[in-house]
């Protein structure tokens, strides 16, 4: 099952290669992983998209991710009300006609062509995961010539249907 | 005028470098002792050694495994954080296996390496290695120091990170120019961790859910680990297994943790652990962890590890509890706060005399057992005759191998902080540098190095050190001629196919002792093994002794690979 699992760490060096390290070490699944500035300065937001089967595994992930000193909260948001989103930039063989099938195609994706050239076009798509490879799934007809995905990044809504629980506080039992 | 140049002059005096700097910092953390080898990267650092007047000793090993191995036999038995320097590339990938072996065995290590200079890092440059890289997976932190600035305050939190929480290996990478470069004033060295706070104080909700568990318990065990001896818990321990009349048996890392000789002690459990304390994990209804990984040399195959057990866990690592084996009770606390928690309830002693019959009969009806071969001399017997002539009350410190396992079983400890051995990562090597190590922490007492031939010629080289320092320790080396472990599988498991495990040559040990400057001894006979021993333990110096023994001798009782407590092989003869 895909977890989503959301990481608060110390901007220091050695912290990405750390987690990472950490995740391939206990043979954690990785599908993403994301890591940019949060909204206080030295402070990182990670995001990671893992492949979990049981329980006690996820457990144990949210448990080791906590023991690294760098990392200051964890939380599994998965079963959360969640702002989750992923880029992904698409280039697709397209001329002449072709070009206005395709802006036919994207349009109900919201998605916008970002760069043309002779031969093909550049699709730039932002929303979940599954809008994203609905997307990719159409335009695999027109032959896809390149593509890179980001990765999610995600955190709580701002209103929560119910409580929210938190990993550090289920931890200090 | 005038007054300005004398302000000027004491200013010159005053400047320190990156290296005065260092060593400064390891005053101010009471370092006693540090175990180092020199080269190119740390030179700054070795001059200022040499420059600076200082508190603690600096140990020359022959080798940076035995710096490393050292720094961990006088952790082990101190409890104070053991340091390390090495210098940069080999100087760095040689101290690994120690960081490694540490990290496994929650030993608090602090060891600095030096770096090339920040202008080449990452430019292949001269004995340059990617020690962070290198070193993630095996410390507890790391760090590399890139400012001069940041140095006091990065040993600082080092000592802390490593002595403090699950006690764990810091290394400290600082380049060459760091420590070369010039400083004045003082810098902060206060620091916070927010990331990094242990909890020390168990949960008083699950402290209660485990005292209503002895009270029901019919059948209760206690596992008692290496975080007992951590905590300094070994008097709360004994109080509550004494108040509550709780059997107990103990990890390897954990021996000394309960008198091995209390009534009420049932000896180690796990692969080559007692029958007796393997049947009582199997059979209990309530088993408490307390300071244990459950580690699966411990466990055995996992679906028939205490499968009626209610399980309770104490552990300051809360990544610890739950990994292995399921947990109804998690307690995430320092031992001693933990225990001292349950000693304040008021309990009622468990109606489990049944129980404690059962077990008292089987400690009677299956001891460890060896037979007496009369052409060699039993490695088995050596050991408690060892234990006879010294009282049970000498630190020992083994290699990894059968020879660890019998000293296990029959060096009975009585008191804690006496028993360095490598459980975890298994090191071979580690026994006889860790003696040294010991021994530096403990002048008064009497250290023993119990050590096979195989694992003796890993770091045989440190030698010198214990001739050079006239440390009397004593080097036991059950002389098999043959990697006796290894062996011994070759033989149970790989139908006698005895692949590349007896050696075809070994050193004479005690031309090897003797041209070292250090005496050394030998006994072939089993009728020469007590006046041999006597002449060990009453000469005041170190010694090597070459104990000849039977090579066919397996250790047993074991649970074979995969197997079950219940499958236990050679309970009895």
């Amino acid at each position: 099952m895909k977890q989503i699992i959301t990481a608060t760490v110390q901007n220091r060096s050695g912290v990405l290669n750390r987690i990472t390290g950490m995740l391939n070490k206990r043979q954690f699944n990785i599908e993403s992983i994301t890591v940019g500035a949060s909204e206080i300065e030295g402070i990182s937001k990670m995001t990671i998209v893992v492949d979990v089967n049981d329980h006690q595994k996820l457990e144990q992930l949210t448990k080791q991710l906590n023991k690294q000193i760098d990392v200051l909260k964890v939380s599994d948001i998965t079963d959360q009300a969640i702002v989750a989103r992923e880029l992904a930039l698409i280039k697709v063989v397209g001329s002449g006609q072709l070009r206005a099938e395709i802006q036919g195609i994207i349009a109900p994706f919201r998605a916008s062509i970002i760069d043309v050239s002779k031969d093909n076009l550049t699709i730039q798509v932002t929303g979940k995961q599954e809008k994203v490879d609905a997307l990719i799934t159409l335009l695999k007809p027109y032959g896809i010539k390149e593509l890179a995905r980001t990765g999610m990044v995600a955190f709580l809504r701002g209103q929560q249907p119910s409580h929210v629980t938190e990993i550090n506080s289920a931890l200090s039992i | 005028m005038k007054v300005k140049l004398e302000s000027e002059m004491r200013a010159v005096q005053n400047v320190v470098t990156g290296a005065d700097l260092l060593i400064q910092s390891l005053i101010d953390e009471d370092v006693e002792v540090i175990f180092g080898y020199p080269g190119g990267a740390v030179l700054p650092i070795y001059d200022a050694l040499y420059r600076q007047k200082h508190s603690f000793q600096h140990i020359l090993t022959r080798h940076e495994q035995g710096a490393i191995h050292a720094a961990e036999g006088y952790a082990r038995t101190t409890g104070k954080p053991g340091v390390v320097f090495a210098t940069s590339g080999p100087g760095v990938t040689n101290i690994i296996t120690g960081i490694a072996d540490a990290m496994m065995d929650s030993l608090p290590i602090i060891a600095f390496t030096g770096q090339v200079t920040k202008t080449v890092i990452g430019t292949d440059a001269f004995q340059e290695a990617d020690v962070m890289g290198i070193t993630t997976p095996i410390t507890k932190y790391n760090y590399q120091v890139k400012e001069l600035s940041d140095l006091p305050r990065v040993v600082k939190e080092a000592f802390h990170i490593a002595t403090t929480g699950r006690p764990g290996p810091v290394v400290i990478d600082i380049p060459k120019d760091v420590t070369q470069e010039l400083s004045v004033g003082e810098y902060d060295c206060s620091f916070s961790l927010p990331g990094y706070q242990p909890t020390i104080r168990p949960n008083p909700l699950q402290i209660t859910k485990l005292a209503d568990s002895i009270e029901q318990a019919q059948r209760p065990v206690i596992v008692a680990g290496a975080g007992v001896l951590f905590a300094e818990a070994t008097d709360e321990l004994k109080e509550l297994v004494e108040t509550y009349k709780l059997p107990v048996t103990t990890t390897l890392l954990g021996l000394g943790s309960f008198p091995g000789t209390h009534p009420l002690s049932l000896g180690m459990a796990g692969m080559h652990g007692n029958y007796v304390a393997n049947m009582a994990i199997y059979k209990s209804d309530l088993l408490i962890n307390i300071g244990a990984r459950f580690d699966d040399r411990l466990t055995g195959n996992l679906h028939h590890f205490a499968p009626k057990a209610k399980v309770a866990h104490i552990d300051i690592d809360p990544a610890e509890i739950g990994k292995n084996v399921k947990t109804e009770i998690p307690i995430v606390a320092d031992a001693k706060k933990a225990l001292q928690a349950l000693l304040q309830k008021r309990i009622q002693t468990p109606k489990h005399d049944k129980w404690c019959e059962t077990l008292a009969h089987n400690k009677q009806e299956y001891p460890f057992w060896y037979d007496h071969p009369e052409e060699y001399i039993s490695p088995q017997g050596l050991i408690e005759k060892i234990h006879s002539v010294t009282n049970g009350e000498a630190i020992i410190t083994t290699d990894v191998g059968q020879h660890q396992m019998w000293a296990a079983q029959y060096y009975t400890l009585d008191s804690p902080n006496k028993w360095v051995t490598s459980g975890g990562l298994g090191t071979m090597g580690f026994g006889f540098p860790a003696a040294i190590g010991a021994q530096l922490g403990n002048p008064e007492e009497l250290v023993v190095s119990i050590v096979g031939d195989g694992g003796f010629q890993m770091t045989c080289q440190e030698l010198s050190v214990i001739h050079e320092k006239n440390l009397p320790v004593k080097v036991i080396i059950l002389n098999n001629e043959a990697l006796g472990m290894v062996r011994q599988w070759q033989e149970k498991f790989f139908e006698k196919r005895y692949s590349e495990s007896v050696f075809a040559t070994n050193p004479d040990f005690v031309k090897l002792a003797e041209s070292y400057g250090v005496k050394g001894v030998r006994a072939t006979k089993e009728e020469d093994v007590l006046a041999t021993l006597e002449a060990i333990f009453s000469y005041d110096g170190p010694v090597v002794a070459d104990f000849r023994v039977c090579q066919q001798e397996n250790v047993y009782p074991m649970i074979a690979p995969g197997k079950g407590a219940h499958e236990m092989l050679g309970v009895k003869r």
